[in-house]
Formats: C-alpha cells, structure tokens, sequence
C-alpha cells in the first residue's frame, strides 16, 4: 500500500506539495523557509516569523488579525523554528476547516491560502521598515522565549548538551537566536533581512487534505516569487574525538539531569541510515529498548531513560533523570548497553519488535498532516527523494550485521550533568 | 451493538454494554493508517477514602495509589506487558487523572491481538511485595523530577489553594512519603473496587471492521467470571464554596516569575447535558476575555505583562471544577490584579458582546473539527464526557444553543471575589 506521498509541483520561486487525503476534517498549509544556520542570522530569522505573524498591512494588529481567523471558523495559525543539520527552517502553518463539515458553504481553504500570502507577501511596513512598536513587543518576547530554556530544566540540559559538545560548529546555535543579539535587531534591519530571506531561502509549500489539484494551483497564483538558487551546504563536517568530555554544572535542581551526546558519523541519506534508526530502536528509542530495561526497571534508577538520533546531523542523545549519587551507577550502566550493541549482543526478538514498532510510529506519523510534512520535509533538507514506503522498507531490510557495523562508527563525544547544589562531591 | 450516526460529521459510532456491565464504544475511521484503543476505569487520584470490595465501612488509602497501580498493572509473573505490545508492534502507555485511570495503546497493525493484550493485562493483575518495592525507586524519580518542574508546582500550588478539603488538591503520584506504605494487598484491594468491569469503558477508533472488534471483545469477556457489583461508595469531605488560601508564592530555581490566577468553580453537582453546557459557555467566556482576538489579550501583550506562555482553561468534573489563567511575567501582583480586574468587570457586562459570542462559537466550531483530526483525542475525550453522562458529539449542537444571556449569567455566577486566588513562583535569588 503505498502511503500518503506527495505531488510536487514547480512554482515561481518555490515548491509546491499536494498530498490529496479524505481523512482529515480540516486542510493545512504549511509554508517552509529554509537557510544555513549562521551566527549572524540566527536571531533575525527566530524573530521574524513572530514579527510577521502579528499583523499586516490589510489586519494592522493582532486584534484584527486574530479576529479574521476566529471568523474562518478558528483558522488554526502558527509559526515554528527549528533546525535540521546545520539549516535554520521557519514554518508557517494553517489548519483550516473543510467547509463540507459546516453548514455554512464559505470557501476556506482559498481564504486561507489568501490569508498566507498576505501575511508573507504584504507586511505592516512603514517606510522601508516594519511596524516599530510590533518589533519592539516580539523583541521581548523573543528574550523571555529564549530566557525560558533555562526555567525547564530538562530542556535546558538538552541544549547545554548540544552547545558543549558541538563547540565552534554552526550546531550549537539554539533555533531561537542569541538573547545578546535581540535588542541590536531594528525595524529596518528587519525589514532588509526579511527582503533577503524572501528573496533567497529555499521554499517550499505543502498543502494535504481533501482538496482539488486543480483548484490548489489557481489559488497559488497569489503566491509570486523571485527564481533563486538556494545556498546547499556540504552538510557533513567530521569532527575528531579527542577524548570524552565530561561536564557537571551546579543549580538547585532536585533530581540530576545525566545527558550523552555521541556522534554516529551517519545521516539521513546514507546507506546504512535505516540500520541507524533500528540501532537507536533497539537502544533507547522506546519502552522494550536497553536503556528502559537496565536502568529503569532492573536497575530502578530513573523514570525515563531514552534516546533519540538527530538525524541530519548525525548525532545520538541520551537522557536520563537521575538522582545525583547514583551518576557512575547509571553512566555505567549506559555505556554498557553501548558496548552491549557494538558486540551484537540484542537477540532477533528485539531486532523484529524495534523493527515493527518503528514502522507503526512511522505510519503513525503519517496520520497527522503535521507528522507527515515533517517525514516529507526531510527529503528537502538532505536531498532525497524517499517515500514512506521506502522508509518501511529500508528498515525492514537491516540485518543485525548492518546494525552493528552502524554501532561501530558510533563514537562517544560528551557526557552532560546537570546536578543539585548538595552531594555528588565524588 | 447499536449503531449512532452523526450525520453532518460523517461519523459513525458503536455501542455495546456487556452482560457484565462494560461499556464498549467503537469509531471505524477510514484512510487511517493508526488504530487506537483506551481501556479506562473511572478511578482516580481523588478516589482515597471509599468502601472497598467485600467491606462495609470506608477506608481511607494512600495518596497516590491509583497512579501507582497504573504503573503495576503492566509488570506480570512472566515480564513486562511493553514487550509484548512491542512485539506485536504496539507502543502502549498509560496515565491516571483524578478521576480516571486509562490504558492505552496504538498500533498500524495486528490489532486484534493487541486489543486482547490490553484488555487481559488489564483485567489480570499480578502484584508481589518485591515487584511494589521496586516500583518506589521509579515512582520516586518521577515524583522528583515534577517536583523540578516550575509549570507543575505553579499548576498544583494554585489547585492547592483553591480547596480546603477535597482530595483534588493532592498530588496525582502523591509524594515519596505517602507512596511509601503502599503494598501489594492495599493495590489488590483498590483494584477489585475500582477496576470491575461496570465501572470501565473500552473506547477503539481506527480502521476497523466494528462486527469483528465487538465480536472480540464479547467473546473475550465471557471467558471471565465477575461478581455482580452494586455501586462503588465514595466518600468527600464537604468543601465550602471559598477558596483555601487567596495567595501563595513559590520560590524556585527560575529566571522568569509565573502568575496564575484560580478562579473556583461553584456548582459543581452537575452532569450531562447542564455540565455540557455550562463547560462550553465558561470556555467560550474566557475565550472572549482572553483569546488572541481579544482587546485585553493585546493590552496585556503590550504593557508588556504576558507573552506567548499566556493560556486560559476551564477544567471541570464531578465535585470540583476550577479555572487558571496566566502565564511568565515579568509582573506577577500587576498581573495577577489586572486578571481579576478583566474578570470581575466581565461580571457587570464589560469586554462581552453578541458578536464575540458569534465569532468565538465560530471557533470553537473549527476547533473541534480539527480535534476530530485525532484518534487520541476523540477516544480520550470521549471517555472523560462519557464517564459524565455527557456525550462528545453533541458539543456542536450545544455550542450553537448557547446565547448572550446564558454567557452573561455565567460570567454573574462564576466570576465571586471569594473564589479567586493566586499563586506565583518567582526566582529563589
């Protein structure tokens, strides 16, 4: 069965996605900018979609703004940062109702379309410059989003991670910008970064529900950009482990955050990257996994012990909340099960369970309009053109030998620990 | 198995209560690739003082219990249930509110056996007093690691001034301390009470074949033997219609304060279609004083009081009911104080129209079709309305009933001076 794959369409200036599905009640846009992650832009772009989300020319404030969408039967809009490799991606989504649910017969979906190249094409500008007061107000929020990371402290340990272990790489660089780097953001620079980034990131827009093709492509006529040829980064820069970094920070936590990131020198795109993901399966990635079973339930150490691949960037994370004496007991045993893959030491049993379970989270995903952008959206960023049907099969067709040559080009990079303010003096 | 169209959602639903009392609801779903089925007793944290199974006088058992008994029911003589879901490629997982209890898996494939599996595990359970011991270390992590988490402290500090009696105000996983004394005999005891079949309700949406899925499903419950069970008594201190404590300050490890300000709910007896009603009419209240469209939300947002952490809801049940607005504030008492303003003015008709009440119905029409995107969502929910005498299908029928004076006579009613309270966390430095 093939499942939901996409229809591409060349437009002017960006890239058109229709996957036609009766399944869902509502129908949803989303619209993906796509840059390399730099220094200089990070904090432009993380403020910009929040800047443009607010208002524009024709619903001059957010009042007005939110008003209209409440009237599109509560028009689901957001925007969205994240990163992927070594790319800085800004998404805007719109989740609005199929009127054939509705008594009243207003065409929505083209109002919505409508409403998105409103707010990408025709900004609340005031000569050559957005809205001040508008730039002013994101600003603050952008600084209380990114002081926020230090208030949830599992999050905050993640990304402490992150910075310690990728040091010096374009990585390290949190999706929401640098808090220092706000406040010399203007109006006016803004504006000069937004023509930019219109003119030159890499577009894409991917529309799924019960719609017409054919309809899709007339509303599209709105949506008018520049020809580009988007930066492609060479996403791959190997870096020599030296020796394992080891970090604790003190603050008034009450149960320790242990992070391990290692570098698998695989990305989405390799050969073996399917063996990656049943690797990660079988070692942490869910509830049968080593990590659950050896420090959860044998062990008693943890409420969750898990792990997860970024797959553009080749790394693995572990997390674990542990009380602080218990740090080597649990360090070791995690590096145990490590050894435990590199040894091929996991039975066929736990090979065919991590293989089923990944392809039911896979068509899972795909049930959700969001989920499946986010399946779709990764042949952008690493340059293939795989259908979930290829994801299925590339999984199904790791052998315990693939899964273990993957586990030997696995390196441990840093251990993280967070840690309470008493004890742990060892 | 009786057989609910819902016509103008293209839905269809089936029903069946089995000969020993549980209700089974199933949804097909076409074009889904998922399968998702919940298993949920009506048990909760909230449920520690009651007369047990084969007793005549009530007792009053640990704080957290329920949750823990979540946790021991997958852990059987032979190993772990996550195995054998996974296995048979299902992720399961479970949680507990505080009045229910669910069980839950998913899967794209082999179903049936799935469904078997929940429902046996559910329904054989298997507790040791080692296995319970184990269970502390884990349970104890868990409690910590909320006990970290500034949102949650925030959440149980305001619920925690609100009542004065009612078991509400505890903990769902209750604390090191109180989950201590737990053993394998009280979990048995609260488990043949709770968890007989006439007070559970099995909920599967997917793409299913209905006739086959009810055919399992009674075929695997006549393979058990249950006692008749006559009403399980509960038992509730009378709670008195103030708030507890009107304000409490937390310090934690935080950069940014957080404000939330508790709103009491008063008549808190009702069920069915009044509760249904009611649930809506304040929900769409608050969206109308509060939503992104909103003149105070863009006043709040500009003086620099909220930001986008900001929400409003509404949660209510049978016996308690509560409202929390707020969010990170550089501002906590300014907020806190322009809060009750926006709500008290709402009580003598400020910041309410005819026409935010359309547009807000508008949304809240939209939003519940996009809700309906979600297997997870319509089987949980529809659990929970179920459980009281509500039924999640009638909400567009009864959003579109609700008028300008039902909203103006909830915003009289709800919104006392007695019955707001605020609780803040602010940064231990």
């Amino acid at each position: 069965m093939a499942v939901a794959n996409d229809q591409t369409i060349k437009k002017n200036g960006y890239t058109l996605h229709i996957v036609k599905t009766n399944k869902y009640k509502t129908n949803t846009l989303v619209w993906k900018m796509k840059a390399p992650l730099t220094e200089e832009t990070v904090t432009l772009r993380a403020l910009l979609p929040n800047v443009l989300q607010s208002s524009t020319k024709q619903y001059p404030t957010t009042t007005a703004l939110r008003s209209y969408l409440d009237d599109l039967y509560g028009a689901g809009f957001f925007v969205d940062l994240a990163k992927k490799g070594e790319y800085h991606i800004m998404s805007f989504s719109i989740d609005i109702a199929n009127e054939k649910f509705l008594k009243d017969p207003t065409p929505l979906l083209q109002k919505g379309m409508n409403f998105l190249s409103e707010v990408l094409l025709n900004p609340n500008i005031e000569n050559e410059s957005f809205h001040s007061e508008t730039v002013e107000k994101e600003k603050r929020t952008l600084k209380q989003r990114i002081q926020s990371i230090y208030d949830d402290k599992m999050r905050y340990s993640s990304v402490r991670l992150v910075e310690e272990m990728c040091k010096g790489e374009a990585y390290a660089l949190d999706a929401n910008g640098l808090s220092e780097k706000v406040d010399e953001i203007t109006p006016k620079s803004l504006y000069d970064y937004y023509q930019k980034a219109i003119n030159e990131d890499e577009l894409h827009l991917y529309i799924i529900g019960d719609v017409d093709e054919k309809e899709v492509e007339t509303f599209c006529e709105n949506l008018q950009f520049k020809d580009r040829s988007p930066v492609k980064l060479e996403n791959r820069n190997s870096v020599q482990i030296d020796e394992v970094k080891e970090i604790k920070e003190k603050q008034d936590v009450k149960q320790g955050k242990l992070n391990i990131g290692y570098r698998t020198n695989v990305q989405f795109g390799d050969d073996d990257y399917f063996a990656l993901q049943v690797f990660n399966g079988i070692f942490g990635g869910f509830s049968h996994s080593k990590l659950f079973i050896n420090v959860r339930e044998k062990a008693s150490l943890a409420y969750y012990a898990a792990s997860r691949l970024e797959s553009h960037k080749g790394l693995l994370m572990v997390m674990s909340g542990i009380e602080a004496k218990n740090y080597d007991q649990a360090v070791t045993i995690i590096r145990e099960q490590m050894e435990a893959m590199k040894n091929g030491d996991f039975s066929d049993q736990e090979l065919v369970q991590t293989k089923a379970v990944i392809n039911n989270q896979l068509l899972e995903t795909t049930d959700t309009s969001r989920g499946l952008v986010e399946i779709l959206y990764h042949n952008v960023i690493g340059h293939q053109n795989l259908t979930v049907d290829d994801w299925i099969a590339g999984v199904n067709n790791a052998s315990k030998e693939d899964i273990t040559k993957v586990a030997e080009k696995i390196e441990l990079d840093t251990i993280y620990f967070l840690t309470g303010m008493e004890g742990n003096e060892s | 198995m009786k057989k609910i169209e819902f016509e103008q959602l293209k839905e269809t639903l089936y029903y069946e209560k089995m000969e020993n009392g549980l209700n089974v609801y199933l949804l097909p779903k076409e074009g889904f690739s998922k399968t998702f089925a919940t298993f949920t007793t009506k048990y909760g944290s909230i449920d520690n003082d009651f007369v047990p199974l084969d007793s005549n006088e009530f007792k009053r058992v640990p704080d957290g219990i329920a949750h823990f008994l979540e946790h021991k029911l997958f852990e059987k003589e032979d190993g772990d249930v996550f195995q054998q879901f996974s296995k048979q490629g299902a992720s399961a997982n479970a949680f507990t509110t505080f009045n229910r209890t669910a069980y839950l898996f998913s899967s794209t494939s082999n179903v049936d056996k799935n469904l078997e599996t929940l429902i046996d595990m559910v329904q054989s359970p298997y507790f040791t007093e080692k296995t319970v011991e184990k269970e502390k270390g884990i349970i104890g992590q868990e409690i910590t690691m909320y006990d970290d988490n500034p949102d949650w402290r925030l959440y149980f500090g305001v619920i925690e001034n609100m009542y004065q009696h009612h078991p509400v105000k505890i903990d769902i996983a209750g604390t090191i301390e109180s989950i201590s004394p737990i053993t394998d005999k009280l979990l048995y005891e609260c488990y043949h009470t709770f968890y007989h079949p006439s007070n559970m309700l099995i909920f599967v949406v997917g793409p299913i074949n209905p006739d086959q899925i009810m055919t399992l499903i009674r075929d695997n419950q006549k393979k058990k033997n249950y006692k008749e069970m006559s009403e399980i008594k509960r038992r509730f201190e009378n709670e008195p219609p103030q708030v507890a404590e009107k304000k409490r300050i937390l310090k934690m490890n935080v950069q940014t304060p957080k404000c939330l300000v508790g709103v009491k709910a008063c008549d808190v007896n009702q069920t069915g279609e009044k509760m249904l009603k009611n649930e809506l009419t304040i929900n769409i209240l608050l969206d109308i004083l509060f939503g992104k469209s909103s003149e105070n939300y863009f006043d709040l947002y500009n003086d620099g009081l909220i930001d986008e952490t900001f929400s409003y809801d509404y949660t209510q049940e049978e016996g308690f009911g509560f409202s929390m607005v707020g969010g990170d504030t550089e501002k906590p008492d300014v907020l806190a104080e322009k809060l009750q303003k926006i709500m008290l003015d709402a009580k003598n008709g400020q910041h309410i129209s005819e026409k935010a009440l359309e547009r807000t119905k508008k949304k809240k029409i939209g939003g519940f079709l996009r809700q309906l995107n979600s297997p997870d969502f319509i089987a949980n929910q529809f659990t929970r309305y179920s459980f009281n005498e509500m039924n999640l299908f009638d909400v567009v029928p009864t959003l579109e009933k609700i008028t300008f004076v039902d909203l103006q006579s909830a915003a009289e009613q709800f919104f006392k001076e007695d019955r707001f309270t605020v609780c803040q966390v602010v940064p231990n430095k």
